[in-house]
């Protein structure tokens, strides 16, 4: 019942969020929010940008990978130097090589995938001024993308998308600073470390107990990690550890937090394209599925552990508790990690490893379908915009006339695009896993034996190349194998995806909008609403089904223990 | 326009570690520092973390999830919901508690996810009040008693689980007579 009134509170405050952040957004967007132009005007003065000029899609997406590249270097470089950089007051040495390229692109494309522990790896300074600025920017720049996308609908015979270094800097000061602050202040209330201070050292007089406490700007962090949908943990436990997520109020905010932005973009993509309607569309098809997934999650963990009940113990109406917290329940756990596993964000506040098989599918396959439910900050839209593109392509196939999408014509070079963007990540997921499924250095990572070993690969690639950043935690990814391989799928499907993307924005924003005739398939209606949903699944299914057969389902339906 | 774009994004990227990397948690942490001094510090009081487990030994004490509770290795068993392993650990924890006299409930055989839950389940904290009164030559009814006063949550009566912080509990157990 208690969870009935969470799911309540999150639709009410989200409902708020769509209309009230989105409006927000809009005028950000459109340059008509201006209460902190005295920050915004020196950066574009610096940077030698009128915030006036407009790029054409080639120039944008030059823009996009030339701040990624620098942010890269600047990133690895701080990893590599930090034992010589102030804030490190445990001392520690250089990140290793390959952990440090690894993490390095793993948060400047949004994944926040870890291969490390944060406790023993990462200076204060590492944890401040490489990856929380990351957290920050790489959400910034998704929101960018997702924002020049939407003007390719809007814009008539236009050469220009926008100026990304505007959208960029707008995006990250205007909207994720101010409620980054106001919620890590209310995190920090609730028991959120958030000091300089390095690790305390305990002792319990009781039972003669000494530990080390770690310590750090956590809450700053926290709260980042879960608005710009990151997830990168301060520490290993991630958003489990008490320190950084300790109340049940902290664990609904980071849900909030999570989907507060990707909900509030389908107000501005309605806002944008003139009509409420069709944001009020996709809103529904990321509704549907999102709702789908919990319950799968939610029924599974909330019916227990198959290992519980082969030791003779019973978890009825409590659940499976293996890698979850007291505080949050069975319930709460579940609700945290599929919303992190339907955005790109990978925070998760319970071991994803040690979920039943059903509540390991619901993360996994919600990552397969491409995180757009509501997916990540900006990234979920673009990315169910190109789900849209192919939906009234098939639509147009159906009746055998020239699909149209908001007044835009859908032609060969639109549908290509979208179907790259959209085939880029499914390639690149089931390639790497059987690389790594077929060679020793890769079977030698999982942890546990039979399929749950194997669905520990698939979790990891699908996680990385999705820039989710979640994992199964049983893998040793902490490998050169898995650090490289893992790296490959963090580019692939960053810029795999932004680049036609932008290309489909050129593209359509040069286009001169055709009127709405009879023939027309209505894209504000139920009618689209069942049939983009349908090719999310199925595009999803067609391509993960034999995978996953070897995974999640034979450990579902095997009576056995490996 | 490579050179333009690569030096646009080394100034934007500078201005950015001083204003989100460097300005930003400064501002919070000296605001958290401030108003939630405690909190912000780790919520340590004479015994410890109130939000981080430690190991209880001996039927005195109400016992938490079984962790390892070293907060500098916070992470799960990461055992699968099929495996050996873990069958085979639930029941030597198991035959570990009925040995002391305790029903073994999920929260005591089940670890959690970060490795230092602090806090375990009503029904686990009751399943344990028998063997701790026996042990300090209480009645059943004054541990009983204990308990119920430290059951919290959920928080706002609908976020989360209810739940008993051990080391508060096990706190003001040492102050029984």
């Amino acid at each position: 019942m208690a969870f009935a009134w969470t799911i309540v509170v999150m639709v009410v405050v989200l409902g708020l969020c769509w209309r009230f952040l989105g409006s927000y957004m809009v005028a950000v967007y459109e340059g008509r929010s201006r209460w902190l132009t005295w920050l915004e005007r020196p950066i574009y003065r610096a940077l030698r940008v009128s915030p006036e000029s407009e790029q054409t899609w080639q120039r944008y997406a030059a823009s996009v990978v030339g701040f990624t590249a620098v942010a890269l270097l600047v990133t690895y470089g701080i990893f590599r130097l930090q034992g010589s950089l102030p804030f490190n007051p445990q001392h520690f040495g250089a990140v290793r090589a390959d952990t440090a390229w690894n993490t390095s692109v793993s948060f400047v494309t949004n994944t926040n995938w870890q291969s490390y522990s944060g406790e023993t790896t990462m200076s204060h300074l590492s944890q401040m001024g490489s990856l929380a600025v990351q957290n920050f920017l790489s959400a910034a720049v998704g929101m960018a993308v997702a924002i020049a996308l939407v003007r390719g609908f809007t814009r008539k015979g236009s050469p220009t998308i926008g100026n990304f270094w505007v959208d960029f800097v707008r995006g990250t000061i205007y909207v994720l600073l101010p409620i980054a602050f106001v919620a890590a202040i209310v995190f920090i209330g609730q028991g959120a470390v958030e000091t300089l201070a390095g690790a305390a050292p305990i002792h319990n007089e009781l039972n003669g107990v000494s530990q080390v406490l770690g310590r750090g700007p956590m809450a700053s962090q926290e709260v980042i990690k879960q608005l710009g949908t990151n997830g990168g943990g301060f520490f290993n436990a991630n958003g489990a550890n008490p320190l950084e997520n300790p109340t049940g109020l902290t664990n609904l905010l980071s849900v909030l937090l999570i989907l507060c932005i990707p909900v509030a973009f389908t107000y501005v993509f309605g806002k944008m394209v003139f009509s409420t309607r069709q944001g009020l569309a996709i809103l529904a098809v990321m509704t549907v599925l999102f709702a789908g997934w919990l319950t799968m999650a939610a029924v599974a963990e909330h019916q227990g552990s198959p290992a519980m009940a082969a030791a003779g113990l019973s978890d009825a109406g409590i659940g499976n508790m293996e890698g979850k917290e007291t505080r949050f329940g069975a319930l709460s756990s579940s609700l945290y990690n599929v919303t992190s596993t339907q955005t790109s964000t990978g925070s998760v506040d319970s071991a994803a490893d040690s979920y039943t098989p059903i509540g390991g599918f619901a993360m996994l396959t919600g990552m397969m379908l491409g995180e757009v439910s509501p997916g990540g900050v900006g990234t979920g839209l673009y990315g169910i915009l190109l789900f849209a593109v192919i939906t009234v392509f098939i639509g147009g196939l159906m009746v055998g006339r020239t699909p149209e999408y908001l007044g835009k014509k859908i032609q060969g070079k639109e549908v290509k695009l979208a179907a790259l963007g959209v085939l880029v990540m499914p390639i690149t997921v089931l390639v790497l896993t059987a690389i790594a499924a077929a060679i020793g250095v890769g079977r030698a990572g999982p942890l546990n034996a039979g399929p749950h070993g194997f669905s520990e690969i698939l979790y990891a690639y699908t996680s990385q190349t999705n820039n989710n950043g979640s994992g199964f935690g049983g893998l040793s990814a902490n490998t050169p194998f898995y650090n490289i391989t893992g790296t490959i799928g963090l580019l692939l499907g960053r810029f795999g995806m932004i680049i036609p993307v932008l290309a489909l924005a050129g593209s359509l924003a040069a286009k001169k909008p055709v009127a709405a005739g009879l023939g027309t398939f209505r894209t504000d209606k139920p009618m689209f609403v069942g049939l983009l949903t349908g090719v999310v699944l199925i595009v999803g299914a067609l391509t993960f089904l034999p995978a996953l057969a070897l995974g999640p389902l034979v450990e579902q339906v095997s009576h056995g223990f490996f | 326009m490579l050179w333009v774009n690569l030096r646009r994004g080394l100034i934007v990227s500078a201005i950015f570690f001083v204003l989100l990397g460097l300005a930003y948690p400064l501002a919070t942490t000296g605001i958290g520092q401030a108003l939630f001094h405690d909190q912000a510090n780790g919520s340590v009081g004479k015994n410890g973390s109130t939000l981080v487990g430690q190991q209880w030994k001996g039927a005195q004490w109400f016992q938490g999830r079984p962790d390892g509770d070293d907060p500098t290795a916070t992470g799960g068993s990461n055992l699968g919901p099929r495996s050996k392993e873990l069958v085979d650990t639930y029941k030597k924890r198991a035959a570990a508690l009925e040995k002391q006299g305790v029903t073994p409930t999920p929260h005591l055989v089940a670890a959690s996810g970060s490795g230092v839950d602090p806090d375990i389940s009503p029904e686990a904290a009751y399943a344990q009040v028998d063997t701790v009164a026996a042990a300090r030559h209480l009645t059943d009814d004054r541990v009983h008693a204990l308990v119920a006063a430290h059951v919290r949550g959920p928080q706002w009566g609908f976020l989360g689980a209810s739940h008993v912080n051990v080391l508060e509990l096990n706190e003001a157990l040492a102050g029984l007579q």
